[in-house]
């Protein structure tokens, strides 16, 4: 399935969970936060929440800033 | 704690708050924050670089147990934008069970080229981040009129810009922050004002707080001195030396000389005429 991850479209399995999109793009789940669609995504709910065909996902960590 | 800062629930022994932008390194920024013994440091959410897996993350150069967090929502210029972004900080911060969750740097933007705050903007995303329960700084013009009314919005601290954003012009209109601190410590003299934005160099922070500001926030004009360890060092004194003298009570100003040694008892040499 197609999902829009930070804008770019991006394909993977069906029924992936955002812990799983996590992995697969080798991202630190301590350093981020995930958008789904809008809403926050809370990291305790990662490993069961399943992604759907169209999704539009922000991953957001922290940079240097004033 | 001796004159330590606080800002809502938060205590900071350190009256200066630090950005973590624009430095070289971030061997730098560490040793740069370091020297300036601050408690609070801002950083600012960004979408993660998904190309660059190995790319280094600012959080592997802070100990996040030392440093409170301060997340902005710098970039942002809508309500709405900011809103989401200070939503998306504390998820991260919670993450990391930093302090800082609970609190933001609310920055709503007008334009790109002044980095002026949107006062309209500002103000309605300070009553929905209040509302949704967080503690909000809020980065502001110095105007005292809309400083008001963000503190009756419930802001956690109002901080007027001392010029703008990376300007280094220092503090343009003292006035103006010297009514500011008149409006929002009326009948509260506590209710901390911070300056954000504009210092240049160390006497900037030393005149900022010998106005009676609780604390200052910077980041460029250490981030970009020629020598950022060094200004770090400069900032820790200054803030600490216009705290002391705002705290000691400073003279008057006169326009004539007063003398500081005693009139009386001066050696008087004759007076010889004529004899050049």
């Amino acid at each position: 399935m197609h999902l829009r991850v930070n804008g770019e479209l991006r394909e993977v399995p069906a029924g992936c969970t955002v812990a799983q999109l996590l992995e697969l793009l080798e991202i630190r789940v301590r350093h981020v936060a995930v958008e789904r669609n809008g809403l926050i995504a809370p990291r305790a709910t990662h490993a069961e929440l399943e992604l759907a065909e169209g999704d539009e996902l922000e991953v957001v960590t922290l940079v240097g800033g004033g | 704690m001796p004159d330590s800062l606080q800002i809502g629930t938060h205590t900071l022994r350190s009256r200066l708050i630090v950005g973590t932008g624009k430095y070289a390194t971030y061997a730098q920024m560490g040793e740069a924050l370091a020297r300036t013994e601050c408690d609070c440091i801002t950083v600012a959410v960004r979408r993660e670089r998904l190309i660059d897996s190995q790319g280094k993350n600012l959080l592997d150069f802070i100990d996040t147990a030392k440093y409170t967090l301060l997340p902005n929502t710098a970039g942002c210029f809508s309500a709405e934008d900011a809103v989401r972004v200070a939503r998306l900080g504390r998820e991260i911060l919670l993450g990391l069970e930093n302090p800082g969750a609970d609190w933001v740097k609310l920055e709503c933007l007008a334009d790109k080229r002044t980095l002026l705050p949107d006062p309209v903007e500002t103000l309605i995303a300070t009553e929905q981040l209040v509302a949704d329960g967080f503690q909000v700084l809020v980065y502001t013009t110095d105007d005292p009129v809309i400083a008001k009314r963000l503190k009756n919005a419930g802001a956690t601290s109002v901080m007027p810009a001392g010029s703008p954003i990376g300007s280094g012009q220092g503090i343009l209109n003292a006035n103006n922050i010297r009514i500011c601190l008149e409006y929002l410590k009326e009948d509260d003299p506590t209710y901390p004002v911070i300056v954000d934005a504009g210092v240049g160099a160390a006497s900037d922070v030393a005149a900022a707080m010998e106005l009676g500001v609780d604390g200052v926030l910077l980041n460029t004009a250490i981030a970009h001195a020629e020598d950022p360890l060094l200004m770090a060092d400069a900032m820790r004194h200054a803030c600490l030396a216009g705290r002391q003298s705002y705290l000691a009570g400073r003279i008057p100003k006169r326009l004539y000389a007063t003398a500081s040694s005693p009139d009386e008892g001066v050696v008087k040499l004759k007076k010889v005429i004529g004899n050049r």
